[in-house]
C-alpha cells in the first residue's frame, strides 16, 4: 500500500530520484505560471475583458480582501507570498480529478518545506515591518517567562501545519485506495469529491493560519492615545 | 507467544484504539464549536463573514489532532517499522 507520492520512482541516477511528487510538483509549476503569463500577456482595464482574466481578478481580490480581513495592513506586500501558498495547495487538490495523478502534498516532504516556508517568513516579515529589536522583543511579551514558551509555539505551529496538510491530503488519496479494491464503482466517487472538498478547505486553513501568524507577527502597537483632560 | 506475534498483537489493538479516540474526542469539540458558532450566528447575523471564517480555522485546528491519532494507526498499519525488522530478521534467517 504505497503511502505517498515519494514511492514511486520515475527514474533513478545514484541518489538521485524523480519520483511522483516531483514530478507532479514540476508539473503543477508548469501550468500555473505558464497559464498566467499566457492569460496576462494582454490585460486590458477597461469593461471588455477575456473571461480568464476576469478569473483571476476574482482570485486575486479575494485573496487581497482576505488577507485584509484578517489585519494585516498593506496586502500587497503579502499577496505574493500567501497567495502563491494557496493557489498552490488549492491546484494541487483540484488536479485530482485528472486520472493518475496522485497531489503533492500528500507527502511530507512538500507539506513540511510549504511549513518551512511559513516558519521563515514569519520572522522576514515580523523583521521588515518592526525592526529587528522590535521583532525580538515581541517573543518576551508578555512577561520573560513565556520566552521558551513562546519559542516552543512557533516550533509547534509550524509542525501543525505540516502535519494537518500531509494528513488530510494523504488520508484523501488512502481512502480512494482502500475503497477502489472495496467497491469499485460508486464509493471511490464519492469520496474523490470529499477529497475535493477538504483539499480545497485544507489550501484555505493553510492560507489563512500562515496569513494569522504573519499578521501576529508583524502587529505593531498603536501608541496609546493621550488621555484628554476632562474640562 | 514470540516477538513477532506481539509486534503485530500490539500494532493493531493499537492502531484501533487510537483510530477511536481519534475519532470521538474531536467530534464532540467540534460539535461544541459548531453549536456555539450557530448561536452567536442567530444573535449576530450581521458578523456572518467573520464569525464562518472563525469556525473554519477553529474547526480545522481542532481537526488536525484527529489527523494525527490517523497518521499515527496508518503507520501501525502500513508502515510500522518494527514490523519490518521483525520480517526482515524472518525472511533473512
Amino acid at each position: 500500500m504505497r503511502l505517498s507520492p515519494d514511492e514511486m520512482i520515475f527514474w533513478q541516477y545514484g541518489f538521485l530520484k524523480l519520483n511522483a511528487t516531483i514530478v507532479f510538483t514540476w508539473g503543477l509549476m508548469f501550468v500555473l505560471a505558464a497559464g498566467s503569463k499566457l492569460i496576462t500577456r494582454k490585460l486590458s482595464t477597461d469593461l471588455k475583458r477575456s473571461r480568464w482574466q476576469n478569473l483571476l481578478e476574482i482570485v486575486v481580490t479575494a485573496i487581497e480582501t482576505q488577507i485584509e480581513d484578517i489585519g494585516l495592513q498593506h496586502p500587497r506586500k503579502y499577496l505574493g507570498f500567501l497567495g502563491t501558498l494557496f493557489l498552490f495547495v488549492a491546484a494541487a487538490s483540484l488536479c485530482t480529478l485528472i486520472p493518475g495523478y496522485k497531489p503533492p502534498t500528500a507527502s511530507l516532504s512538500t507539506t513540511a518545506a510549504l511549513a518551512l516556508c511559513v516558519f521563515v517568513a514569519v520572522p522576514l516579515f515580523g523583521i521588515e515591518e518592526r525592526g529587528l529589536g522590535g521583532y525580538l522583543k515581541s517573543y518576551v511579551k508578555p512577561t520573560f517567562i513565556m520566552l521558551p514558551f513562546n519559542i516552543i509555539s512557533e516550533l509547534s505551529r509550524t509542525l501543525a501545519l505540516a502535519v494537518r496538510l500531509f494528513g488530510n491530503m494523504m488520508s484523501g488519496a488512502m481512502i480512494i485506495g482502500i475503497l477502489l479494491t472495496i467497491t469499485p464503482f460508486i464509493f471511490p466517487i464519492i469520496m474523490t469529491a470529499l477529497g475535493l472538498l477538504t483539499g480545497m478547505v485544507q489550501a484555505y486553513i493553510f492560507f489563512i493560519l500562515a496569513t494569522v501568524y504573519i499578521a501576529a507577527g508583524t502587529s505593531v502597537r498603536k501608541p496609546k492615545p493621550e488621555p484628554v483632560p476632562k474640562t | 507467544m514470540d516477538s513477532m506475534t506481539i509486534i503485530a498483537v500490539a500494532s493493531i489493538v493499537t492502531a484501533g484504539i487510537t483510530t477511536s479516540f481519534g475519532t470521538m474526542a474531536p467530534a464532540l469539540g467540534e460539535g461544541k464549536a459548531v453549536a456555539t458558532a450557530l448561536g452567536s450566528l442567530a444573535q449576530q447575523p450581521d458578523a456572518a463573514k467573520t464569525i464562518t471564517r472563525t469556525l473554519f480555522v477553529g474547526l480545522a485546528m481542532i481537526e488536525s489532532t484527529a489527523i494525527y491519532c490517523f497518521v499515527v494507526s496508518m503507520i501501525l498499519i502500513f508502515a510500522n517499522p518494527f514490523w519490518k525488522h521483525v520480517i526482515a530478521q524472518a525472511t533473512g534467517k
